[in-house]
């Protein structure tokens, strides 16, 4: 179906499905139990699932496939947010022209910025890349001031242009993004028991357009195209060799991944329209690698999974506080509770990047391949097992 | 005029001379063997041929063309194939698709962007790659991880790879290099058949006798940076300033 294999049309639709169905699958308790903080239903939180999905799905497309390791790929999402909210400030509140342009520039700054630093490869390619994106990083938060909004960030106002919108609503607030008059922020909240599920018109678009990104990922990654950026992560002395110019090949990846942040950026902007320069900051760069190893490098479905698991820590371990947990440890003795919470506490609310950090630490050292590596090992288990089961059944009737 | 000519080529390494003036000439359709003790200059040859190094003086013409100025890609463009020491394949990558790779190659050049076709369009690639495996006998092991495989297998795949892109002139350095004596017969014998079989010009680095003079029609000796002798291999094995360059003055 639509050119893929079995296997990768069954692996869409898994994902079309878990994506269709999020809000129901993130939303398992009941919002009145205890562990209704554990839910990460709201659409806050789901669009940024999808978007850091989609940053992580293009990063994927450079890192795994050809091994360039690029350290500033937040530029490209700063660049594609500063886009979408000039198109909204410009142009109109539509959120279609907004993610066009963030693409296209996003695209373009890729150009230049692998043009040179695809001039050398590995660490040094790493150092260039960082290079370039701390220098755009500090161009947006002070040079180009009059561009970015310097270190308050670019904001949407009442006196903005619009020419095909309008510059302030009827009643006189700034009006909000839209496709095609369908408002991003709209939310139909369906209530069932004490379960209160919600759709989100923006989660459903972000949603929609990761779903077109990973397929276009997997038809690169099966197309001869992919085929030859994997043989530049190989042997690029044998590309070389055989004829082929491995630089172009590396700088289309650069630029379809350049594109894929930029998009990312783009859609941010679209659900929230601001753009800061802390898009770009080099923690920004370090997170997208993070997700994509942790989720599984050079896999078509471990960086959806690395930036979902990343993001749902950063946003409900950081609001577990010290509160909360001397609410679940009410039942101990007052010393030991003390002391249980002490010791949890350095590991939650601001915290949580410890949590993070110990836990890359545990999937780099025992799942070389991320979290796929573990779900593989986990059915293969299941598999051994069930085969075991059904020889344990059999043997007793010979 | 041979398909390969290399004229008065220099070559300096700070202090070192590495070649000093060689001139070649590389007839078409015959196995031309470059042999010399170590450091003669042999790989810094080869290298200047196919756009690794580039010599300070001198000219290398393929085919009327000059390669000097080219990057390896583009010489092999041309048409020059060349074969490693140690076999270079796509470790990564399963046997059929180290062999389509070059299959690409010599069908789209040394770029296209198909990003999103599908391989089960590319059938003339498939087919090709596939007559190819046939050929070097490794049909049996196209899934397999091309990493995983013998030596000798990875030879036999690389030259296979090389003869995917039909070259005019195919480059061996030293493809008997640390084979044991069957695998070494073996390369031999797929040598010849591939001599037998194909237009092809072989130009051949090699230390073992044995292949040197079971293959080659003309021989060059190499010593410090300039031709000894170029000569067919029976006046070669018993010239007297062979023997002195092989085993040195007192002999």
């Amino acid at each position: 179906m639509l050119g893929l294999n079995k296997k990768d049309t069954s692996l869409l639709v898994i994902v079309a499905a878990l994506v269709m169905f999020a809000p129901f699958i993130l939303n398992p308790f009941p919002s009145d139990s205890g562990l209704a903080q554990f839910n990460a239903g709201y659409p806050d939180l789901m669009q940024r699932f999808v978007i850091f999905g989609i940053f992580a799905i293009g990063f994927n497309i450079l890192f795994g496939l050809t091994g360039y390791l690029s350290f500033g790929h937040a530029a490209f999402l700063g660049v594609g947010s500063y886009s979408a909210v000039w198109m909204f400030k410009l142009l109109s509140m539509n959120v279609i022209p907004a993610i066009a342009l963030a693409i296209v520039v996003s695209g373009l700054f890729a150009v230049l910025i692998g043009f040179v630093s695809l001039r050398r490869s590995g660490i040094y390619f790493s150092i260039l890349t960082l290079a370039f994106a701390q220098m755009s990083f500090n161009l947006a938060y002070s040079v180009l001031t009059p561009i970015t909004n310097g270190e308050t960030g670019l904001q949407l106002t009442l006196n903005d242009p619009r020419i095909l919108g309008e510059s302030a609503t009827a009643d006189g607030s700034i009006p909000v993004t839209s496709l095609f008059g369908l408002e991003m922020r709209s939310t139909y909240e369906m209530v069932v028991g004490p379960w209160a599920f919600q759709f989100n018109a923006g989660y459903y678009l972000c949603g929609i357009i990761m779903l077109l990104a990973f397929y276009l990922s997997i038809r690169i990654f099966r197309s001869p195209f992919g085929m030859m950026l994997r043989a530049i992560k190989s042997n690029q002395t044998r590309l070389n060799y055989t004829g082929l110019n491995p630089r172009p090949y590396a700088l289309a990846a650069f630029v379809i991944s350049g594109m894929y942040a930029g998009l990312a950026g783009g859609l941010m902007a679209s659900m929230d329209p601001l753009a800061g320069a802390e898009r770009m900051q080099w923690t920004a760069s370090g997170e997208v690698v993070l997700m994509t190893i942790l989720g599984g490098t050079g896999t078509l479905i471990g960086p959806v999974l690395g930036a979902g698991f990343i993001k749902y820590f950063e946003n409900i371990f950081s609001k577990i506080n010290d509160t909360v947990l001397h609410n679940w440890f009410s039942f101990m003795p007052d010393g030991l509770e003390d002391f249980v919470v002490f010791l949890i506490h350095p590991f939650i609310g601001k915290g949580w990047h410890l949590t993070l950090g110990i836990l890359f630490m545990l999937v780099v050292t025992f799942l070389p391949g991320g979290l796929v590596e573990g779900g593989q090992r986990i059915s293969r288990m299941v598999k051994k097992k069930s085969d075991d089961d059904t020889n344990a059944k059999t043997t007793p009737a010979e | 005029m041979g398909i390969l000519e290399v004229k008065d080529v220099g070559k300096r390494f700070g202090g070192l001379q590495a070649l000093g003036d060689v001139n070649l000439s590389v007839a078409e359709n015959t196995v031309h063997a470059i042999i010399g003790p170590n450091g003669a200059g042999k790989s810094t040859l080869l290298n200047c041929l196919v756009g690794k190094l580039i010599p300070d003086t001198g000219s290398v013409m393929f085919d009327g063309q000059s390669v000097l100025g080219r990057t390896p890609f583009e010489i092999n463009q041309m048409g020059i194939s060349r074969v490693f020491q140690t076999p270079e394949i796509f470790g990564e990558l399963s046997v059929m698709e180290n062999m389509m790779i070059p299959c690409f190659a010599k069908r789209d050049g040394s770029f296209r962007m198909h990003a999103i076709e599908n391989m089960h369009n590319e059938k003339d690639i498939v087919e090709k790659a596939e007559a190819m495996l046939e050929d070097m006998n490794m049909a049996d092991k196209r899934h397999m991880h091309s990493s995983s495989m013998s030596r000798g297998d990875k030879r036999r795949l690389e030259i296979g790879m090389c003869l995917a892109q039909e070259p005019r002139l195919l480059l061996l350095d030293e493809p008997t290099a640390g084979m044991a004596r069957a695998d070494t017969n073996n390369t031999i014998d797929l040598l010849k058949q591939i001599k037998e079989e194909r237009d092809i010009t072989i130009a051949i680095i090699e230390h073992d006798m044995h292949v040197v003079f079971s293959l080659s029609e003309r021989i060059t000796v190499l010593a410090q940076g300039t031709p000894l002798v170029e000569d067919t291999p029976e006046n070669i094995k018993g010239h007297p300033k062979v023997r002195e360059a092989y085993l040195g003055e007192s002999a």
